[in-house]
C-alpha cells in the first residue's frame, strides 16, 4: 500500500517572466485516494497540465516519475499511455454526439476502417453500468444533466484503462445527491485498485473520502498528511495561511419593509411542451438575504431566469419591485427596473472573455457611462478601479484581459458590473461556485454590505451550508414549486433535505 | 492591492489611440514591404504618382473592410458585398446616365436603397435567426442577378465630370493641407482635454513633454503624408472619403456605447443579452450600416470606371474579408478594429501595386495573396499563444 505509484519531484514552471510553479513535489501512492488542495492560482491546474502533457516535457523543471520509472510526456496521448486520465471541472464531452461515441472517442473500436458500432455500444453499456448509470449509451449527451455527464467522463477514463484518475473540481456543479454517487463511485473504484487524485475546494468531500491530503500555496508544497485526525481548519491555514475562523460571515441584518415581490408566478417551456415553474409566490425584504435551497432540476436557476426575463418560455405571474409592479420581457427590461442577476456559469453567461477587466464591469452601465452616445472613457476608469478596490479583484490592471483572471477574480468582476448599476435586487446563481475560500470569504462579505446598504438579496446555491451561512431566510425548491420555506432560526439540514426531496422524516 | 498604479494603463489601454503591439508590428511589415518594392523598383514604387495611384485603387477595398469589419467583431460574416457594391455602382449609373437625375439624388437613392438592402439581411440574421453567411450567400446572387437585370447585362457609361471626381479627382494642395492642419489640430484638442480630465480624476498621465512630443510628431506625420502625396496633383478624392468615413466609424467603436455593444455581442452574445443589451437591434445596425458603406466603395468604383458594368465588385467581399482578417480581425468575433483592417487592406493594395509594376503575371499576384493571408494569420494566431 505504501508503494508510490507517481512522483513528481521539484517541478518549476514558469510563463514568461511569471513562475506558476515553483518547486512542487507530489507523491501519490498506488491505490490511494489522495486530495489536492489550494486556492485558485496555487498552481493546482498548471500541475494538471505537467501531468497531462498539456505543458510539454522540457517545458518544465523537475521530474515525474510513474510506477517507479521517469516519463517524459510530450503530448496528452503519452500521459494516456501512462495510465493517467484527468477529468476536467470543465467537461469535454462532445454534447451533439452519443454517449459510447463519446466514451470512445478517438479510440473508436473498428474494423479496419470502419466502424465496430456493436462493440463500441456493447462495451459502453458495460461501462456504463460500471459507473452506475442507468441511461441508453445511443442518448446524446445534451441530453444528460451534468451529473450524469460527470459519470460518462468517468466511464470515459476507465475505458481507457486508466490506473490513476485525476478529478478536477468534479462536484462543482453537482448536487448533494450527485456527490454522494460520485463518492460511492469514486470508493468502488479504489476498490478495484485504481489510484485516484481528489481536486477540490470542498473541504468536506476532501476529508471525507481522501487517505491523505497535499496543500499548494503560491507554486509549493505546503505539505502533505494524513486525513487521520486532520481538521478543514487545519487545511484552510495551510491554503491560505493564516486561520479563517468563520467560514460564513454572515451578519444578522435587521431587513426593512417588502423590496420585492413576486406573486403565482409560472413558466411553461413550449418547446419542450414542460411546464417548469407552477405557482410561485414570495416576498425578499430590503437588506434581506433570501436563499433558494433545492436539488438540481427543482427549478431555482429557472425561478431567477424566467423572472430575469432571460428565457423563451411563457412567464405568467405578477412581479412587484418596491410596490410598483413591473413587466419583464427582456433582461433589460429586468435591469432597468434595477434587478441585476449573477449567473451560474461565469464563462457562459457573465464573462465576455476578449474583453478587459473594465469592459465587462462596465457592461451593465453604459447608459450611466455616455451622454448621448459617446462613451466618458476616464469616469469608466474611475468607477471600475473604484469596483476592483472594493471588491479586491486581482488584477495587473483595468486593461487586463478578464480571460487572464482566476476564477474568483473573474467571479468578482461580474459581481462588480452589477455593483456598478447600484441595483435594487440582485440575483445571485451559485455565487462561489468553483472558487477559492478566500475568493468566497470576499463575496460572502461583500454580501454581508449588500444587505446593510438595504438591497434585496436572492441567493440560489447548491450547497447547502452556503445557503444555511449565508441566508436570512430560505425557499427549498421541488419540481418547479416551493416545498418549503424556513427562518434562519429553524434552519435544521434534515428538514430541508425532507422538504428538497418530498422524503418524510 | 495596489489598484491605483494600475488604473493609468487601464485606462490608456483602449482610450489611447487604439495602438498596440500588433498594429505596430503590421505597421513595421508595411515598411519592410515599401522598402522591398521600391528598392527592386528602382524607386518608381515610392513616388508621389505612384502612392498617389495605390491609395486611389485601394479606396474602394477600403470602404468594404471598413464596413464588414464591425460585422466580424459582431460574430458575423457578409459574403454579398461584392455584389452589393456592383448593385449600388449600377443603379447610380443607371439613375445619373440613364435617367439623367442630378447627382446629389442619384447617390442619396442609392445609398438609402443599399440601407433598406442591409436592413433586411439583418432582419433576416437576426429576427428570423437564418445564419448570416446563408444570408449574404443569398444576397450575393441576388444582387449580382439584379444588377444583370437592371443594366440588362450591358456597361453603362459615361458619367458628368463631377462624378467621375469621386473616383479620380483631386484636392487642390492648398486645400488639402488645410485639411490635414485642421483635422490634427482637431486630434490634438482632444487628446489634451482627455488629459486635463485624466488629471481631474487623479490618473496618472504622461509627463508634458512627452505628451506633446507624441502630439508633435502625430501632427508632423498626418501633414507629412499629406504634402508627400500633394506632389502629384494633390489629396485624391476617394482616399478623402475613405478617411472620413472610416474615421467616423472608429469613433463609434471605439468611443460610444453602440460601439462596446458590438464588442460584446461578438464576445459572448449570451452575457450580452443578459447585460441588457438588444443584441439584435446591433446585428440589424450594423448590416445597414455596412450595406451603405459598401454602396459608398460602389460609387467610388463607377466613377473611377467612369461605368456601371455588370461584373463591377466581383469578388470584393472577400478581399475586404481578407483585409480585415490580415489586420486582426477574428472571424469568431469580439476582437478586431478598423485601423488595424485599414493597414491590413493597405497592405493588400501594397502588395497588388508592386507586383504590378513589376510585372507579374495575374496568376503570380492571385497565388503569393492567398499564401500570404494564410500565413499571417496563422503567424499571428500562433504568435498571440
Amino acid at each position: 500500500m505504501l508503494e508510490s505509484i507517481l512522483r513528481m519531484n521539484g517541478i518549476v514552471k514558469s510563463f514568461g517572466g511569471v513562475r506558476a510553479l515553483s518547486g512542487v513535489s507530489f507523491d501519490v501512492r498506488k491505490g490511494e485516494i489522495h486530495g489536492l488542495c489550494g486556492e485558485n492560482g496555487a498552481g493546482k491546474s498548471t500541475l494538471m497540465k505537467i501531468l497531462s502533457g498539456v505543458h510539454h516535457s522540457g517545458s518544465f523543471e523537475g521530474e515525474i516519475v510513474v510506477e517507479g520509472s521517469p516519463r517524459a510526456f510530450h503530448g496528452t496521448k503519452d500521459s494516456e499511455r501512462a495510465g493517467i486520465a484527468i477529468i476536467y471541472q470543465e467537461l469535454a464531452l462532445v454534447k451533439e454526439m452519443t454517449v459510447a461515441e463519446n466514451i470512445f472517442l478517438g479510440r473508436e473500436p473498428g474494423d479496419g476502417p470502419f466502424l465496430d458500432a456493436h462493440r463500441m455500444y456493447g462495451e459502453a453499456m458495460e461501462l456504463l453500468r460500471k459507473v452506475g448509470l442507468d441511461i441508453s449509451p445511443a442518448a446524446k449527451v445534451k441530453s444528460l444533466g451534468i451529473g450524469q455527464q460527470q459519470l460518462v467522463e468517468i466511464a470515459k477514463a476507465l475505458a481507457k484503462d486508466a490506473r490513476i484518475l485525476i478529478l478536477d473540481e468534479p462536484t462543482a456543479a453537482l448536487t448533494e445527491e450527485e456527490v454522494r454517487v460520485l463518492m460511492g463511485l469514486v470508493r468502488t473504484m479504489k476498490a478495484s485498485g485504481v489510484t485516484c487524485v481528489y481536486i477540490s475546494h470542498k473541504l468536506g468531500e476532501i476529508l471525507d473520502i481522501s487517505d491523505r491530503v497535499t496543500v499548494l500555496r503560491d507554486g509549493k508544497t505546503i505539505g502533505t498528511v494524513d486525513r487521520e485526525g486532520l481538521s478543514e481548519a487545519q487545511i484552510i491555514r495551510m491554503m491560505v495561511g493564516r486561520e479563517i475562523t468563520d467560514r460564513f460571515p454572515k451578519e444578522e441584518g435587521r431587513p426593512g419593509g417588502t423590496a420585492f415581490e413576486v406573486r403565482g408566478l409560472s413558466a411553461f417551456d413550449p418547446k419542450r411542451g414542460k411546464q417548469v415553474l407552477s405557482d410561485i409566490s414570495f416576498t425578499v425584504r430590503a437588506g434581506e438575504i433570501l436563499g433558494i435551497a433545492g436539488l438540481m432540476g427543482a427549478g431555482r436557476t429557472e425561478l431567477l431566469m424566467s423572472i430575469f426575463g432571460a428565457t423563451a418560455w411563457q412567464v405568467e405571474g405578477e412581479i412587484r419591485l418596491e410596490g410598483k409592479e413591473i413587466r419583464i420581457r427582456e433582461p433589460r427590461d429586468a435591469i432597468e427596473a434595477g434587478i441585476g442577476l449573477v449567473s451560474e456559469d461565469r464563462r457562459r453567461y457573465g464573462l465576455v472573455m476578449p474583453l478587459s477587466v473594465m469592459e465587462n464591469m462596465s457592461l451593465a452601465s453604459l447608459g450611466r457611462l455616455s451622454r448621448f452616445q459617446l462613451l466618458d472613457a476616464n469616469l469608466e476608469a474611475k468607477l471600475a478601479g473604484d469596483e476592483v478596490r472594493e471588491l479586491s479583484i486581482k488584477t495587473p490592471h483595468l486593461g487586463t484581459k478578464v480571460s487572464a483572471l482566476s476564477g474568483g477574480n473573474q467571479q468578482k468582476v461580474v459581481l462588480g458590473r452589477w455593483l456598478m448599476r447600484e441595483p435594487r435586487v440582485l440575483f445571485l446563481d451559485e455565487p462561489t461556485r468553483g472558487i477559492d475560500v478566500g475568493a468566497k470569504h470576499d463575496i460572502y462579505l461583500m454580501m454581508n454590505a449588500l444587505a446593510r446598504k438595504g438591497i434585496a438579496i436572492l441567493m440560489v446555491s447548491s450547497e447547502l451550508p452556503e445557503v444555511m451561512g449565508m441566508s436570512d431566510r430560505m425557499l427549498v425548491m421541488r419540481g418547479g414549486t416551493i416545498a418549503g420555506e424556513y427562518r434562519r432560526e429553524n434552519f435544521d439540514q434534515e428538514k430541508i433535505m425532507a422538504s428538497a426531496t418530498g422524503g418524510r422524516l | 492591492m495596489k489598484a491605483s498604479s494600475g488604473l493609468k494603463d487601464g485606462a490608456t489601454a483602449r482610450m489611447g489611440m487604439g495602438i498596440d503591439i500588433r498594429t505596430l508590428a503590421m505597421i513595421g511589415i508595411l515598411v519592410l514591404l515599401w522598402v522591398v518594392f521600391g528598392a527592386l523598383t528602382g524607386g518608381t514604387y515610392l513616388t508621389a504618382r505612384n502612392v498617389s495611384l495605390l491609395v486611389r485603387q485601394m479606396a474602394f477595398i477600403a470602404m468594404l473592410t471598413t464596413g464588414v469589419t464591425l460585422i466580424l467583431v459582431d460574430g458575423q460574416v457578409d459574403l454579398s458585398l461584392g455584389s452589393l457594391a456592383g448593385l449600388a455602382s449600377g443603379i447610380v449609373a443607371l439613375l445619373i446616365i440613364g435617367a439623367g437625375l442630378d447627382i446629389i439624388s442619384s447617390i442619396l437613392i442609392t445609398l438609402l436603397i443599399a440601407a433598406a438592402i442591409g436592413f433586411v439581411q439583418g432582419t433576416c440574421v437576426a429576427r428570423f435567426r437564418i445564419p448570416g453567411f446563408i444570408v449574404t450567400l443569398g444576397g450575393l446572387m441576388v444582387f449580382r442577378g439584379a444588377l444583370l437585370g437592371i443594366t440588362k447585362s450591358r456597361t453603362i457609361a459615361s458619367f458628368p465630370a463631377q462624378f467621375k471626381a469621386i473616383g479620380q479627382g483631386y484636392l487642390p494642395a492648398f486645400w488639402g493641407v488645410l485639411a490635414a492642419v485642421v483635422a490634427s489640430a482637431l486630434l490634438v484638442l482632444f487628446q489634451t482635454l482627455d488629459r486635463k480630465q485624466k488629471q481631474n480624476y487623479g490618473f496618472e498621465v504622461a509627463p508634458a513633454p512627452e505628451f506633446l512630443l507624441k502630439q508633435g510628431l502625430v501632427t508632423a506625420f498626418i501633414v507629412g503624408v499629406t504634402v508627400y502625396i500633394n506632389q502629384y496633383q494633390g489629396l485624391p478624392v476617394p482616399i478623402l472619403i475613405v478617411a472620413a468615413f472610416s474615421t467616423f466609424l472608429t469613433i463609434v467603436s471605439q468611443k460610444t456605447k453602440f460601439g462596446r455593444h458590438v464588442y460584446a455581442c461578438g464576445g459572448n452574445q449570451e452575457a450580452a443579452r443578459l447585460s441588457g443589451i438588444n443584441v439584435e437591434r446591433v446585428t440589424i445596425t450594423l448590416f445597414t450600416i455596412c450595406a451603405v458603406y459598401t454602396a459608398v466603395g460602389g460609387i467610388i468604383l463607377a466613377a473611377r470606371l467612369n461605368a456601371g458594368t455588370p461584373s463591377a465588385g466581383t469578388g470584393a467581399e472577400l478581399d475586404a474579408i481578407a483585409a480585415a482578417v490580415i489586420g486582426g480581425t477574428s472571424l469568431m468575433g469580439g476582437i478586431g478594429s478598423i485601423p488595424g483592417a485599414l493597414i491590413g487592406a493597405l497592405v493588400m493594395g501594397s502588395l497588388d501595386n508592386g507586383m504590378s509594376l513589376l510585372n507579374v503575371d495575374i496568376f503570380y499576384q492571385m497565388i503569393i495573396k492567398g499564401l500570404i493571408l494564410v500565413g499571417a494569420v496563422g503567424f499571428d494566431i500562433n504568435a498571440r499563444r
